[in-house]
């Protein structure tokens, strides 16, 4: 059995939108709802799912950007949701992130180096003489020059920027790092080389990712498990390569088969779903998935499926694997 | 033949100096055929349709060719003229659905303007043709979402009011430009299988803009390869995707994370990144990037040139063409 890095138990995050005069929510968006899995140590687990689906909202609760609603996480053994504001914040620099959109998440007034210098200032991990050596290294370590530090992000294109961030997020020596949707922003051939980056540093610093993306493709190239997230739940987890050789739940189907494939001789059946994704703050009673679902069956408008283990290791929430 | 752009030039002047975002390009459009253009950021793909468009913003402005739309020069039209072909003959989608529709509007009033513009209906007929628009696109109860804004739906549902908007006049040529992008993949095998659907109903040529691979091996019947202004290659979609000459478009699609492929391996990089406007590289754009760039390649710039039906911007292929005449 690996060993588990961080453990996530029944973790919900409800947003309360609107609140009645007395302060009883009326109206909340179950952003996550009651999502269990881990990640091992020192393996890529992919996140996926479509807009609204929650996977950012996750990524955001493990680096304590959000507290969650309910629920549990374990970091090594340890319950982060039991510490206090001051403790959780000493395990914030163990959890970093790194984000989208490489325009918005770097501060533009303050150069490349004092962005990168600046965690490690916070977490007096070094003698302010030994700081600047260490960004000199970080930068070397993502493919900048040790002469850029003293410029500002604007100077920088997005696939630089985006090696800034993942420099920043180093910084720590962090154990997890999110990525999230790290190469979205990025066009084809700037994505490759960001994508080997993130291979190259995962080897070299023994680093264990959770890396969220909507790109099926990229997911399936850079993770060893990957666990597919629709509207708030987790409808199916497994290796790699069991979800994209036998994918289980009717969404994840689907999805595998909308995405484009780079042949035009090979035609796929292709599976449309109808509709859109529900709101959800209204999800549809019982599975979620039920108003969009090609093999609904009398018992998903009813009932909610849970999480099962149907195969080793292959865990999927369906009422046809019961 | 239905659209031939000829030798087009399209210029930024800017206060250092003048950008030109489309170098000299020449395609054509036949009738109900789709073609792509495909490209990085900064490309010019954009600009190519914004071009046609009449649509292009100060300080853009063409520098020089010919945009001929059935026969006529669009480029020496007058903004009257140009008024009712766009948005009739010629219709566009674009990328972003939300800041493309008026917010403030009703989505049947925004689809009903141009019908009454253009096809001279009374409010009745125009009414009854939006909702039968809606329908086909595919928007459940189409009467009453007729009814809502913008702001009411979702992105698949809004890039469906933009389709609906664009083919209602029954548009000769459809311009689509990177109209999946803001999409999820679901929503995004919906608006293709639209596309190509509305293809077959109306006849119409598409040209498909977009930076996704595998949007084009999906949809397009011939593709251009564009970078830095240029067309780098061009081809029909069997070819391009079976034997890709320039390499640039070899070094693209060996970049792309395969869904079929079970290796490990690292993915090929193209190095550096796209050269900034105001400082290309002599000789072929692409050749500090190139791995096989040859002395030539940094000095002139290679011709397009055509091999069976495959055209290709490089000098690699200049020895094998002479070798084959020499035989």
């Amino acid at each position: 059995m690996n060993e588990v890095l961080m453990e996530i138990q029944n973790l919900s995050k409800h947003f309360i939108l609107d609140t009645s005069l007395f302060g009883k929510p009326i109206s909340v968006l179950k952003a996550v709802d009651k999502v269990s899995f881990r990640i091992d140590k020192g393996e890529a687990f992919g996140l996926v799912g479509e807009s609204g689906c929650g996977k950012t909202t996750l990524g955001k609760i493990l680096v304590n950007l959000h507290s969650p609603t309910h629920g549990k996480l374990f970091f090594e053994g340890k319950e982060l949701t039991a510490l206090d504001d001051k403790q959780r914040r000493s395990y914030c620099k163990d959890i970093q992130m790194i984000f989208q959109d490489p325009y918005a998440s770097l501060n533009p007034r303050m150069t490349v180096g004092d962005i990168i210098a600046e965690p490690m200032i916070i977490n007096q991990l070094l003698p302010a003489n030994k700081v600047e050596e260490r960004v000199i290294y970080l930068l070397n370590c993502v493919g900048l020059a040790q002469h850029q530090r003293n410029r500002y992000p604007h100077e920088f294109s997005g696939g630089q920027r985006q090696r800034v961030g993942i420099a920043r997020a180093l910084a720590v020596e962090p154990k997890l790092i999110v990525c999230d949707e790290a190469v979205s922003a990025l066009d084809v051939s700037i994505q490759a080389q960001v994508l080997n980056l993130l291979v190259d540093l995962k080897e070299e610093f023994g680093l264990t990712y959770l890396f969220i993306a909507h790109g099926l493709n990229v997911v399936k190239h850079i993770s060893d498990r990957v666990g597919v997230m629709y509207l708030g739940k987790m409808v199916e987890i497994t290796s790699k390569r069991e979800l994209y050789g036998n994918p289980l739940h009717p969404y994840t189907q689907a999805l595998l088969s909308a995405i484009p494939i780079i042949n035009p001789e090979k035609k796929k059946e292709r599976i449309i779903l109808k509709g859109d994704v529900p709101s959800p703050i209204n999800p549809p009673a019982g599975c979620r998935f039920c108003s969009r679902c090609f093999k609904e069956l009398d018992q998903c408008k009813l009932q909610e499926p849970v999480l099962k283990e149907v195969s080793p290791n292959h865990w999927v929430a369906c009422h046809l694997f019961e | 033949m239905l659209l031939e752009v000829k030798n087009l030039s399209t210029e930024f002047k800017l206060k250092r100096g003048t950008v030109r975002a489309v170098d000299d390009i020449s395609f054509t459009i036949d009738k109900g055929e789709i073609l792509a253009i495909v490209g990085e950021s900064g490309s010019g793909k954009s600009v190519t349709s914004l071009s046609i468009m009449g649509l292009l913003q100060k300080p853009g402005r063409i520098a020089g060719g010919e945009i001929l739309f059935n026969s006529q020069d669009l480029n020496k039209m007058s903004q009257k003229e140009l008024q009712q072909i766009r948005g009739n003959k010629i219709s566009m989608i674009f990328q972003e659905p939300m800041t493309s529709l008026n917010p403030v509007w009703r989505i049947k009033d925004q689809i009903m303007e141009s019908l009454m513009t253009h096809m001279k209906v009374s409010k009745q007929e125009a009414l009854a043709r939006t909702i039968e628009m809606l329908n086909t696109v595919g928007i459940p109860s189409p009467a009453e979402r007729a009814n809502d804004y913008p702001h009411q739906m979702s992105g698949g549902m809004r890039q469906r009011v933009m389709t609906a908007m664009a083919l209602s006049c029954g548009p000769d040529l459809l311009i689509a430009d990177e109209p999946t992008t803001a999409l999820d993949v679901t929503i995004q095998a919906q608006i293709l299988e639209l596309l190509y659907r509305m293809r077959e109903k109306f006849g119409m040529a598409v040209l498909l803009i977009t930076h996704d691979l595998g949007v084009v091996s999906e949809a397009a019947d011939r593709v251009i390869v564009m970078y830095c202004g240029k067309i780098v290659e061009e081809a029909d979609v069997k070819s391009l995707f079976a034997s890709p000459m320039h390499p640039y478009t070899v070094g693209l699609l060996q970049s792309i994370p395969q869904i079929d492929d079970d290796s490990d391996k690292r993915l090929y990089m193209i190095k550096g990144m796209v050269p900034n406007p105001l400082r290309m590289p002599h000789g072929c754009p692409f050749s500090d990037r190139c791995d096989r760039c040859l002395e030539r390649c940094t000095q002139e710039m290679p011709e397009l040139q055509e091999i069976d039906g495959h055209k290709v911007r490089c000098f690699l292929y200049d020895e094998v063409k002479e070798g084959a005449s020499a035989k």
